[in-house]
């Protein structure tokens, strides 16, 4: 009943979390991307995720490895500007640019906190092509015990580098979700970019 | 609830998000989360495992036998859709697990027949009616819902073709076994709720938006998807 959808939903947002904070696109120089290249990046990304996972590292360790990760090759900066949403436009670059790092900090916490659940897991590349003006990088996510979860990339190479800039992990996607949770930060702490920016490093 | 929930059906968009009901949904959300504070999480959190991810032995066989018993409903559910196969997947599945798995204790059918789980519901039955999403819900224990599915979660209920072969009391220890089924679920993703219900700016707003997104994409919704925009066309 409320467990079940909540279950549901919130296994998924486990996965995504992981996911979110472990996974890394190796940056590349400017060509312009093409399948192989993203199904390789993506490929590459899960092996060090997978490293980070099994390590054995402390949590906190953990979290710091998994917030490296995200920074060196999730476009973060079109990330966190998403999940700001209209905000992003009023804000000095400075502030921007704290806002950036506190987010930063958040989801390796937020994400990291997850990693237990793929401890013993596996994640295939199953397809790569592109859709718009980006590539669909998909995954199957074989988790101990549990129907295998459908894990699709989003990988671009307009920041200049190619890099992932959305998970969607059995429909559920990071952009969405995290412009749901910063838009509720933000007007929690009445539209201030810096109480928001204070808040996020404590959240996670 | 189900007129009124039929009634809204009509009006409601495929897309985006329709919740006309926030008001009322959120005064629940907060019922629903001051439930699980007081109640289900404290009855569930000592059967949490600390590497999280297996629990408690018990609670696994409790998930497995609640599991096999919501496979009557399911076989159904696939014969409405007009997915014969499906129906038969799950079908022979509740055959093998009842009896050669003890009563759904084990699972050889999915691990010896290739024989998984196609999980169904009524509200999948309705989507492929034809009827729409409707408004986004969320009610007192059931949790987040659409009216579509809340329909669909009655219809399911009064439909369980096990009901007319259990006499009252198997039916009360199927009801039993099903809620110790969900507790189970409870502790064994009990880290993943609780960041949602408790460490979430707006759970509501979270919970609303991760229900809508994985339904429908469990569904197939065409055109379903809350994407907020291709980030990089919107500088």
């Amino acid at each position: 009943m409320t467990l079940t959808i909540l279950t549901k939903t919130s296994s998924r947002r486990g996965f995504l979390g992981l996911m979110a904070a472990g996974a890394s696109v190796v940056a590349m120089p400017a060509f312009s991307l093409n399948t192989d290249e993203a199904r390789a990046l993506i490929q590459q990304s899960l092996n060090e995720v997978y490293a980070v996972i099994n390590s054995g590292q402390p949590p906190a360790q953990m979290y710091k490895a998994f917030e490296a990760i995200f920074a060196r090759y999730a476009d973060v900066d079109v990330i966190a500007r998403s999940a700001l949403g209209p905000a992003a436009r009023q804000v000095s670059p400075q502030q921007f640019a704290a806002y950036k790092q506190a987010f930063q900090g958040y989801i390796g916490r937020k994400y990291g906190a997850r990693f237990r659940e793929f401890i013993g897991s596996q994640v295939q590349v199953t397809d790569a092509k592109p859709v718009k003006s980006f590539y669909v990088v998909t995954s199957v996510a074989k988790l101990n015990g549990r129907a295998p979860m459908q894990v699709e990339w989003h990988v671009s190479d307009k920041s200049g580098q190619s890099k992932y800039f959305n998970i969607v992990i059995e429909g559920v996607n990071m952009l969405a979700a995290e412009r749901t949770e910063i838009g509720a930060m933000l007007a929690a702490n009445r539209g201030d970019i810096a109480a928001l920016t204070s808040a996020l490093q404590q959240a996670g | 609830m189900a007129t009124l929930a039929l009634s809204a059906c009509a009006t409601a968009p495929e897309t985006g998000i329709n919740d006309p009901h926030e008001g009322f949904n959120r005064r629940m959300h907060a019922f629903n989360k001051g439930f699980d504070q007081r109640i289900v999480r404290p009855v569930t959190s000592p059967f949490k495992n600390s590497d999280g991810a297996s629990t408690d032995g018990a609670l696994v066989v409790l998930g497995n036998v609640g599991g096999n018993l919501a496979l009557p409903g399911k076989v159904v559910n696939s014969l409405l859709q007009g997915r014969p196969g499906k129906a038969a997947q799950n079908a022979g599945r509740f055959v093998v697990n009842t009896t050669l798995g003890l009563g759904g204790i084990h699972d050889p059918a999915g691990q010896e027949f290739g024989l998984t789980e196609v999980d169904t519901d009524f509200g999948e039955t309705l989507h492929v009616w034809g009827a729409p999403e409707g408004a986004y819900l969320e009610l007192p224990l059931i949790g987040p819902t659409t009216e579509r599915d809340a329909v669909g979660k009655v219809v399911d209920w009064v439909i369980d073709p096990l009901d007319h072969v259990l006499d009252d009391n198997e039916a009360r220890v199927k009801t039993v076994i099903r809620l110790g089924s969900k507790a189970g679920e409870r502790a064994r993703f009990g880290d993943t709720i609780d960041s949602i219900l408790y460490g979430s700016a707006d759970s509501y707003a979270q919970a609303r938006l991760l229900y809508l997104q994985h339904r429908r994409y469990e569904l197939g919704m065409e055109g379903g998807e809350i994407d907020p925009y291709d980030p990089y066309e919107d500088q």
